[in-house]
């Protein structure tokens, strides 16, 4: 039976490939680092999946999560919180590479990665 | 052809491989130990509701700092890669509706930002979240009025102010309460009310102002005007 599980952890994963396809087939400096966020999205996508617990909620405690029986009504908060530094860093990593696209195009003139014969051997 | 096959074996060995590892995945129905420790403990110890900021915030600030210590890094290095030359920069115009939108929509979008990482020990959201909210009003002001929008000192004045604030709290932490980050310096307060949870909102909002000059600032460097162009 397909469950809420399944369809998250699939997903991930689905982006996860198609952000491989990208980095190995496009030949656009653009689209490889889009390729490169997606495995970024599909691996949190992944990590707050696994982090789920069958019927429970949002980790906050409020009017419908009382304090005492919180650990028996809530998911898991770590990989939420682990995911939230994972996007800041991923944001991170993408404007370096974004840095380095905007440097190589202006001094090559050239977005293609064919065009970049300097680290071929 | 070959290489047609190669990268359908490739996608489909990477696919086996995410697949054998969450095949057999069982869907969990207890909290592990440390889960259940932050989430019957969190609130006591940290007054904050929303258990992802006590997270975040108290039980691994010393990894949240180094997160914001990556991004500052980020900026930096962006800005020394992408040195500005002394060229005029030259905009097309930014259309009339832009301009008007942006005029309209910017401060409802700030206030949705403040909103937010003020609120972030409450209901979902916090300093990153809202930062980010915040860097898109002053990115859409950048846009609209690409020369003189923002102001890049006072973001970098912001940016840094922030960043001195959130490790002087830290360092405050030691002196005056159980270690470093430790967010029993200011009382608790009542649960749920706006000001609450010790030094956790203060932390969050230093981190959303950070966050979102920070974001601004990359955006904006980003447009980049090399030293010996040759035109």
């Amino acid at each position: 039976m397909i469950t809420l599980e399944y369809i998250t952890l699939g997903t991930g994963i689905l982006l996860m490939l198609m952000g491989i396809w990208g980095l190995v087939t496009q030949k656009n400096l653009i689209k490889i680092v889009i390729g490169f966020t997606l495995v970024d999205t599909g691996i949190h996508i992944l990590m707050v999946s696994i982090g789920h617990i069958k019927n429970r909620t949002a980790p906050i405690i409020d009017d419908a999560v009382n304090a005492s029986e919180a650990a028996n009504k809530v998911v898991d908060p770590i990989p939420q919180a682990m995911v939230l530094t994972a996007i800041v860093i991923g944001l991170g990593i993408t404007a370096l590479m974004l840095t380095f696209v905007v440097k190589m195009a202006k001094d090559n003139n050239s977005l293609n990665v064919s065009n970049f014969k300097s680290l071929k051997w | 052809m070959v290489k047609k096959l190669l990268l359908l074996v490739l996608l489909a060995g990477a696919g086996l491989m995410f697949w054998l590892g969450v095949s057999d995945y069982q869907v969990k129905e207890e909290l592990n130990p440390i889960a259940s420790y932050y989430a019957d403990q969190g609130l006591e110890e940290t007054g904050a509701a929303n258990l992802v900021t006590a997270v975040v915030v108290r039980y691994r600030g010393l990894d949240t700092l180094g997160e914001v210590t990556i991004l500052f890094l980020t900026a930096s290095i962006l800005g020394f890669f992408l040195i500005k030359g002394n060229k005029k920069e030259t905009f097309r115009d930014s259309s009339e509706i832009l301009k008007t939108a942006s005029r309209l929509l910017e401060p409802i979008i700030i206030l949705a930002g403040v909103y937010v990482f003020v609120n972030g020990h409450l209901t979902p959201g916090g300093g990153f979240q809202g930062g980010a909210i915040l860097a898109s009003a002053l990115i859409l002001s950048y846009l609209a009025n690409p020369t003189d929008g923002i102001s890049k000192t006072l973001l970098k004045v912001t940016e840094s102010f922030s960043g001195l604030s959130f490790v002087i709290i830290g360092v405050l932490g030691i002196v005056l309460a159980g270690g470093f980050l430790d967010s029993t310096l200011l009382p608790a307060g009542s649960m749920g009310k706006l000001i609450s949870a010790g030094v956790i909102p203060i932390i969050y909002i230093f981190v959303g102002l950070k966050v979102g000059s920070e974001l601004a600032g990359i955006v904006t460097n980003l447009k980049y005007a090399p030293k010996n162009e040759s035109e």
